[in-house]
């Protein structure tokens, strides 16, 4: 109980910590990877609340996968760090306390959220857990058998990400000498070869 | 407080979700802070539905984590895109600078 | 006949007023039309001053009084007012003298103005001030009265102002437009008095329920007073404007701005003795008021005396004749206030004649002397100008009070009036009136000598064109001084001797305790000849300081300085009112114009709504600032503010 406290306190503090630091770091590579701190830790929370599958996920996903993708375009993009600093005080009071407001709220409301009795027995028609298997194999009755059409789309969501990735940053650029085999197969004596008659003694 | 409740890991998602809002109007100089708070606004999210997933005993709300975790990445994809695109053309990706749409 | 006199005016200034509207450009035409103007209307005002002598014998001689009615004005509830002229004794004198004088000054106008760019506009003028003065005096309800009344104010802005295009008259003009409403307001204080005390305002009723209603008392600002006091009092200040008495006089001497022929038809013969006129036509209202009739003597004696005073220092021609006006009203009205209302209204006939005769011929002098106004630039034209001289004569001494002119018999009677009250403020009037016949005396010979005597002070130019007056200009002279002579003799009996209650029968009340006319033929020898002497006196004293020894005024001014300013700033009254009423009200004006219509009302209004508009707009338009997370930062306000409102209700 009291590891379970324990742990759950460590991950809590360490993400909420990890999220500020992403805001306010200098330098935007910190700022990666405090976020990549914080997805690790939140991949812990999820152990706790036994889902370890979306822990696993999380963690080869969104940090392998895009935490890596931010650190790529954050290294190329040549940021001047000098001038990164300023206007941030500025709106510090109004933002902060808009921000608090909704904290407040969200906390009034989901902090002292306690669930009716009922509702397990009304939900658990849903997708209840079922006993004896893990969770990535109960996840994965369920995906690929009720869920299998939002399992498809999300793939093409996918897809559909790769081909706007590619076709918005694709760009022709000048001078780039390239390789035409076809053309290269094509070529006749005629086009490339010219016998000339030379002096001697003299040059072309 | 040691009873570890549903509440407690609501709180963290609030906490974090409210961080993330801060991080898209506070900083000034760099979009990529902007693309870095949504992600920490979805991670709140996920937070929240695995929380409810595991206190109800229902596993949809795991598979709805997973499904926003596979859009969070498309999405970053192609914002980082964008992004690229746009330094390309402009130069810079300070906040204050993308103001062409002023009216 | 009788409507005829009233109206035939009214014709005349229709006709020339629209000949006034036809501007051809040849002067010949120009001259035709102007004698056209000129013809109708005086044709018109001699064919009513034949009318009026009918009348004159139909009515006061052979006592046939009556109401002439003419259609209904105003008709709704309790109060009916009609078009009506009421003839008696009163309004036949006074229609006779109106029209006689008024003719005599159409004429002269003929000449005065011949050479004037606006003849049939002035024509036009001076006959509809006629018929405005006509109505008044034949009025039988007080609105009718003070349409007349009103009329002859419009009028007199009219004629005084009629060269606008000098600023000085436009302002002289204004200023008698304005002072003279000050009175009106009083006048109409007093109609609505006498309605609420009445219940009408037709004088016939008024003066059968005066004697019923003599100790009423009205209630004012929560205070009881004396009815009848409280009406005669508001009356008289209408009174008091328009007759120039002290306190509304300012208006008078600056009035002289307009033409000489205004002059002497508004300002001696006609206008201001509407307020004398109504006095006397009211008497049976002042009768029973003590206070009103103490008032208007102190008033009366007091302005004779302010006048007389302030025209001993004047240098204008036309300003001494001016507060001469002044100064004889004032005798008027303390005749009326010691009851002897006969006694005034034969000084007001009288001095008809011989003060228009004096302005008509300081308008002949002028008209010599090439527009030259100030006494101290003329001089030695008593052998240039020998008729004018004349008559100027005959004129001073009817208004000096010599025997047997006019003045002398109606000045008389009202000093003796005065005397003979035995009152205190009577006693009061007595001796200021002869102060000021002393004073009257000395001014006016000091205005022939230094007008006609002594040295010529003009230059040649000047001297080389003075001429005698043409024929359409001295006619009309002689006939004033005709008058001048004789009206004072003829008149005497009829008017306060021994066949005035005959004469005027119901037209004037006398109660029987207000005994001082019947008293003035019984006064000690010495009190029947002071006046005659103090005039004397100034003549001599007048010679003396003028003709034998004429450096000494120069002196006496030089000592008393200050005595002297003050007398030649007409006793500062003019100065005082500036900075008492007019200029707080122009800064009060600037006040409501500047800041109550500028800034409130533009402000709050459209000037206020529009720079609003604008304002917001353009705090409106800072929110599209182009910046996405300036609008995600929009969007999360309105999320906040959802969320708030969710859960406030909820709770």
């Amino acid at each position: 109980m009291i590891v379970e406290a324990l742990t759950f306190y460590l991950f809590a503090f360490m993400i909420v910590a990890s999220g500020v630091m992403v805001i306010a770091s200098r330098n935007p590579v910190h700022s990666v990877l405090f976020l990549i701190l914080a997805f690790f830790n939140a991949a812990g929370l999820f152990v706790l609340m036994g889902a370890e599958f979306l822990a696993m996920i999380l963690v080869v996903v969104y940090v392998g996968a895009v935490a890596v993708l931010f650190l790529f375009v954050v290294m190329m993009l040549d940021i001047d760090f000098a001038e990164l600093r300023q206007g941030f005080l500025k709106y510090l009071p109004v933002g902060a306390l808009v921000a608090f407001i909704l904290l407040a709220e969200l906390l009034v409301v989901l902090g002292g959220w306690t669930l009716s009795p009922a509702a397990p027995e009304v939900v658990a028609a849903g997708a209840p857990v079922p006993e004896n298997v893990t969770n990535t194999h109960a996840l994965g009755q369920i995906v690929y058998t009720q869920y299998i059409y939002l399992f498809q789309a999300a793939g093409v969501i996918l897809l559909i990400a790769m081909i706007g990735a590619i076709v918005l940053t694709h760009r022709r650029r000048e001078g780039v000498r390239r390789q035409r085999i076809s053309d290269q197969i094509r070529r006749r004596a005629e086009e490339s070869v010219q016998v000339r008659k030379v002096p001697t003694g003299k040059g072309i | 407080m040691l009873e570890i409740g549903l509440s407690h890991y609501l709180t963290v998602a609030a906490i974090l979700f409210a961080l993330g809002i801060c991080g898209i109007f506070l900083n000034r100089k760099n979009v990529i802070v902007i693309l870095m708070s949504i992600e920490l606004m979805l991670l709140a999210v996920n937070i929240n539905l695995v929380a409810f997933s595991a206190s109800l005993g229902d596993l949809v709300g795991q598979i709805f984590a997973m499904f926003v975790l596979t859009v969070a990445a498309a999405e970053v994809a192609i914002g980082l895109a964008i992004l690229v695109v746009y330094f390309r053309n402009r130069g810079s990706i300070a906040v204050e600078d993308i103001n062409v749409m002023k009216g | 006949m009788h409507v005829a006199a009233v109206f035939l005016p009214l014709v005349g200034a229709i006709l020339a007023g629209i000949l006034t509207f036809v501007a051809p450009e040849d002067k010949a035409r120009r001259k035709r039309i102007d004698r056209a103007s000129q013809w109708i209307t005086c044709s018109g005002l001699i064919l009513a001053a034949i009318a009026a002598v009918f009348v004159f014998i139909d009515v006061a001689v052979e006592k046939n009084v009556g109401t002439v009615e003419l259609f209904t004005w105003i008709d709704s509830g309790t109060f009916e007012v009609s078009w009506a002229l009421k003839w008696d004794t009163l309004s036949a004198v006074m229609v006779l003298m109106v029209t006689v004088v008024s003719s005599m000054i159409h004429v002269y106008s003929v000449g005065y103005m011949a050479h004037d760019s606006s003849v049939p506009r002035f024509m036009s003028y001076i006959s509809l001030f006629t018929f405005f003065m006509l109505m008044l005096v034949t009025s039988d309800n007080l609105v009718q009265l003070f349409f007349g009344w009103e009329g002859v104010g419009l009028t007199s802005y009219l004629l005084i102002g009629f060269w606008y295009t000098r600023p000085s008259a436009n302002a002289a003009a204004i200023k008698a437009f304005l002072v003279n409403r000050v009175g009106d307001f009083g006048f109409i204080l007093g109609i609505f008095a006498t309605y609420m005390l009445f219940e009408t305002v037709h004088l016939d009723t008024i003066f059968s329920a005066a004697s019923g209603q003599a100790d009423a008392m009205m209630s004012v600002f929560g205070g009881e007073f004396h009815a009848l006091t409280v009406i005669c009092i508001l009356l008289f200040i209408g009174a008091m404007g328009k007759s120039a008495q002290i306190g509304l006089h300012t208006w008078l001497p600056d009035a002289m701005e307009g033409p000489t022929p205004v002059s002497a038809l508004i300002h001696a013969a006609t206008m201001v003795t509407a307020g004398v006129f109504m006095v006397a036509r009211l008497s049976p209202l002042f009768e029973y008021s003590d206070v009103a009739l103490t008032l208007v003597t102190v008033i009366g004696a007091t302005t004779a005396i302010f006048a007389a005073t302030v025209a001993c220092v004047q240098n204008d021609i036309k300003r001494v004749i001016a507060y001469s006006t002044c100064s004889q009203l004032g005798y008027m009205f303390f005749a009326c206030g010691v009851s002897a209302f006969s006694a005034g209204i034969f000084h007001l006939v009288t001095h008809a004649f011989f003060k228009s005769l004096l302005f008509l011929s300081a308008g002949s002098v002028i008209h010599a002397m090439s527009d030259e106004q100030d006494m101290r630039q003329m001089g030695g034209l008593w052998k240039m100008i020998p008729v004018t001289y004349a008559v100027m004569w005959i004129g001073s001494l009817a208004l000096a009070g010599v025997w047997p002119f006019a003045g002398f018999y109606s000045k008389d009677i009202i000093l003796e009036a005065a005397y003979a009250a035995h009152t205190g403020v009577g006693a009061y009037a007595f001796w200021m009136g002869i102060a000021a016949a002393f004073l009257t005396a000395f001014y006016s010979w000091r205005l022939l000598i230094m007008t006609f005597h002594g040295k010529p002070r003009a230059d040649e130019h000047v001297l080389a064109h003075v001429h005698e007056s043409p024929k359409v200009m001295l006619i009309p002279l002689i006939l004033l001084a005709v008058g001048a002579l004789f009206t004072g003799v003829l008149g005497y009996s009829s008017f306060v001797g021994e066949g005035a209650s005959g004469f005027w029968e119901s037209a004037i009340l006398i109660l029987p305790h207000h005994e001082a006319l019947e008293h003035a033929h019984h006064v000690p020898a010495w009190v029947k000849w002071l006046p005659l002497g103090v005039g004397l006196a100034g003549i001599l004293l007048a010679y003396i300081l003028y003709m034998f020894a004429p450096g000494i005024p120069g002196a006496i001014a030089g000592t008393f300085r200050g005595i002297y300013k003050f007398l030649l700033n007409k006793w500062y009254f003019d100065e005082l009112y500036d900075a008492i009423f007019v200029r707080p009200a122009f800064y009060l004006g600037r006040q409501f114009w500047k800041t109550g219509d500028g800034t409130l009302i533009d402000g709050l209004g459209p000037d206020g709504l529009s720079a609003a508009t604008v304002d917001i707009a353009k705090r409106g338009g800072r929110l599209q600032s182009g910046y996405v997370y300036h609008y995600a930062f929009a969007m999360l306000i309105g999320v906040v503010l959802l969320i708030s409102w969710y859960l406030l209700v909820q709770a």
